[in-house]
């Protein structure tokens, strides 16, 4: 694949160049678009592969999404009945058994995902800003900081599951025996409860990325600028809202949207958190889908979900990169 | 500025596309010969470790090789894994040539058509039908149709206690009702022990017990004709005395509900509880350091009277079968393997090391599988067992109605109310997940 990438692109940058340039004999003109375009040719192929790589099971995908793929079809896929819209008014009729736990495990899902989402970025600022001047300690802290995100997910996230335990479990432990918080051990891994933990968990595993990346994006901003602003009289609250903020504009935008994407799918901590049948209050999306198709073996209505879930995320990815680039330009320009 | 934003929105898309994926593949081919002089073969984790499983089975495979001359590539796969393993393998077409199937998974797997019937010819090539033990063929696949699969390992539920709790409480028998072991529950129950250990997190456990409960009240969760009846009323009956345990009983630890690891047999072998309802537990109470004199072991309680059939079914019929893949390259060789692993001797090394009893009628004589556990385990199949429901649609009811109980369970413990209808509002939700 990278050998690929590598060797074509090149050439077919080279190509398209001096196949534009040589016809109209304007060389200045011709330079300009071919500058322009060469990032893009560039990375050409790569796209392409992805598209490719990544749009063929998508459409298999949605193909599934119309057959009615059960357990008697499996075997070949080919002869499964069409189902034409039927999975869909399934997945979408909400007052049906379906569609009404659907539309809970998303709202569940999107609650999960604003708190999640909003703690860890949280987190990762105010880390990033605590740690932005050299002070003694600071690579200890930063590696210290790393290890959840550096940890195998299911290494990590089953020790969680041991310390939240109803009998012999850390936090209950804490909680109850020293601290006497509750009146009796609460249960974390069933019942509502299971909301706090999952969205714990999932700060604890995200925040990290957060941090590096805002830690990383800092560095670019010159240290003349809160020099000149300390001169000026500027507080440290206002260089964080004047300076800080601003510059980290576009690394933030991109950085929500990722922490969003994959906290939204994230798939691996719930399912080794709870196991396959989770808890209401913790029924994440992707683990309801994982068990609308695979542990009652209806793919046809699992695919179904899943397509939702696309458009739903690509709408909202759309919405945002749409809202976001307004802004930054109107405060550029 | 706006190349940032290009690249995000690329970055973004790719990031979106990787939800939906899904693999996709045919597998229709019914197999053959090309490839006489191996075979794969998939266990199910009977030990206590995989590893445990390799090293009991590893031994047995080579006698095979040096009978036959066919090299076995052994995998042994976990629980939590095997039945997406055998999904995977029938949706793709690449599996095994034989593997070990939960005996109640049977009928929905033969519904797939990824496993070889066994019909005469099958059964001939293995030394015919009647050497099974008639209530493991039961658990074989739906009614009217070929086995798809053979039975491999019999098990079957008992009430296990401890023998010192019981003699400090003053408890001379074992219970024979429910009532009783309710009463000697709450005589156990108390200082930080508990009466009865039970695996409330673990769907397949929940299962077993919920069917024989409804069983026992005269339901059942399927009727004849294979349709779901979650909310008849024997079912809410028998699934709300068993999560009374914690509910109402209270001869149960809360901290139960979340147990799926078998921290129950952990609990019951370390003396934190003193009755545990599980199948063939000996060889594993042992691994965990309980002396097999601590331990006595009786038939699983009833409503009333003495176990038999009908409303006093007190055990499923539990164990493991051997199924072999459609799409097997050594047809031949598969069914030799199997005709290897069912032979009386084999029987007898294989289920004296796990602990199960033979499900063939000539190895289940053997002196070594009359010890007073496995006698009880082999009268309870004999004579009061009944087979999970042999319809397409169990391993659905054993994932829906299994985390309907997880729920309950998790209400129970939380201190909320139980009653008859929240457990029927929650079976109602499962049978409606199931008909769509």
């Amino acid at each position: 694949m990278a050998t690929t990438t590598g060797t074509t692109a090149p050439s077919q940058g080279e190509n398209s160049l001096s196949g534009s340039a040589r016809p109209r004999k304007k060389p200045r003109r011709s330079y300009k678009v071919g500058r322009g375009a060469i990032p893009y040719l560039l990375i050409l192929p790569a796209v392409l592969m992805e598209l490719l790589i990544h749009l063929v099971p998508m459409v298999v995908g949605v193909v599934m999404s119309f057959k009615e793929l059960t357990q008697f079809y499996i075997r070949n896929w080919g002869a499964a009945p069409w189902r034409g819209l039927g999975n869909y008014r399934v997945a979408v009729d909400f007052n049906s058994a379906i569609g009404h736990a659907l539309l809970h495990s998303f709202l569940i899902t999107c609650a999960f995902t604003v708190l999640a989402v909003g703690c860890s970025w949280l987190l990762g600022i105010t880390g990033a800003i605590l740690m932005q001047d050299a002070f003694r300690g600071r690579g200890f802290l930063r590696a210290l900081f790393m290890t959840p995100y550096a940890l195998p997910v299911y290494a990590s996230v089953i020790i969680w599951a041991f310390m939240l335990q109803h009998d012999n479990g850390l936090v209950n432990h804490v909680l109850h025996d020293q601290l006497h918080l509750t009146s009796k051990p609460a249960f974390w891994l069933i019942g509502n409860n299971s909301f706090i933990s999952i969205v714990v968990v999932s700060i604890w595993r995200n925040w990290p990325f957060a941090l590096l990346v805002l830690m990383a994006g800092m560095q670019n901003i010159p240290d003349e600028l809160y020099e000149a602003s300390a001169i000026d009289g500027a507080g440290v609250w206002q260089q964080i809202r004047r300076i800080t903020m601003p510059s980290l504009r576009p690394i933030n935008q991109v950085l929500v949207l990722v922490l969003f994407l994959w906290t939204f799918n994230d798939f691996n901590v719930p399912y080794v958190l709870f196991g396959a049948s989770a808890p209401a209050a913790g029924d994440l999306i992707s683990i309801h889908i994982y068990q609308a198709s695979f542990l009652t073996w209806n793919f046809g209505s699992g695919s179904a979900m899943s397509v939702l879930l696309l458009l739903f995320l690509l709408v909202v990815t759309t919405v945002y990169l749409a809202l976001t680039s307004l802004r930054s330009r109107r405060t550029h320009v | 500025m706006r190349r940032t934003s290009i690249t995000a929105a690329i970055a973004a898309i790719t990031l979106v596309a990787t939800a939906a994926g899904c693999g996709g593949g045919s597998a229709t081919g019914d197999g053959g010969n090309k490839n006489p002089k191996t075979l794969t073969y998939w266990a199910s984790n009977q030990g206590k470790s995989l590893d445990d499983d390799k090293q009991k089975l590893t031994p047995e495979l080579q006698k095979f090789e040096k009978q036959t001359g066919i090299h076995v590539k052994l995998e042994v796969v976990g629980w939590p894994d095997l039945l997406n393993r055998v999904l995977t393998a029938a949706s793709s077409g690449q599996g095994p040539d034989v593997l070990n199937i939960g005996n109640t998974w049977s009928a929905s797997l033969q519904a797939t058509g990824a496993l070889l019937p066994f019909d005469d010819t099958a059964f001939s090539a293995i030394g015919g039908k009647d050497r099974f033990v008639a209530s493991a063929l039961g658990s074989t696949g739906a009614a009217g149709k070929p086995p798809a699969a053979v039975p491999l390992y019999s098990l079957a539920y008992g009430l296990y206690y401890n023998k010192k709790m019981f003699k400090a409480a003053g408890i001379t028998n074992p219970p024979a009702t429910w009532s009783e072991l309710v009463t000697d529950g709450k005589k156990l129950t108390s200082g930080g022990k508990y009466g009865l250990a039970v695996e409330g997190a673990n769907n397949a456990e929940n299962i077993h017990h919920a069917y024989i409960f409804a069983k026992q009240h005269g339901g059942d969760f399927f009727d004849a004709s294979g349709n779901p009846t979650f909310t008849s009323p024997g079912a809410i009956a028998g699934v709300k005395q068993y999560v009374d345990f914690i509910a109402s009983d209270k001869i149960t630890a809360p901290g139960n509900a979340e147990y799926a690891q078998n921290q129950s047999l952990q609990d019951f072998a370390t003396g934190k509880a003193g009755m545990l309802l599980w199948q063939a537990a000996g060889v594993q109470l042992a691994q965990r350091g309980m002396k097999a004199d601590d331990w006595g072991i009786a038939p699983v309680p009833v409503q009333s009277g003495a176990p038999g059939q009908g409303t006093n079914v007190d055990t499923m019929v539990a164990g493991i079968n051997l199924a072999v893949f459609k799409n097997t390259q050594n047809r031949d060789g598969a069914l030799k393997f199997v005709k290897f692993m069912t032979s009386d001797e084999e029987q007898k090394i294989l289920n004296g090391k796990y602990g199960s009893i033979p499900p063939v009628s000539a190895a289940q004589s053997d002196p070594q599988f009359s010890n007073p556990e496995q006698t009880v385990l082999r009268q309870g199949l004999a004579k009061s067992a009944v087979a999970l429901p042999q319809v397409p649609k169990e391993s659905q009811f054993e994932d829906l109605v299994g985390t309907a109980l997880k729920d309950l369970f998790a209400d129970a413990a939380a201190g909320k109310p139980v009653t008859t209808q929240t457990v029927q509002k929650r079976l109602e939700k499962a049978q409606q997940q199931m008909t769509g």
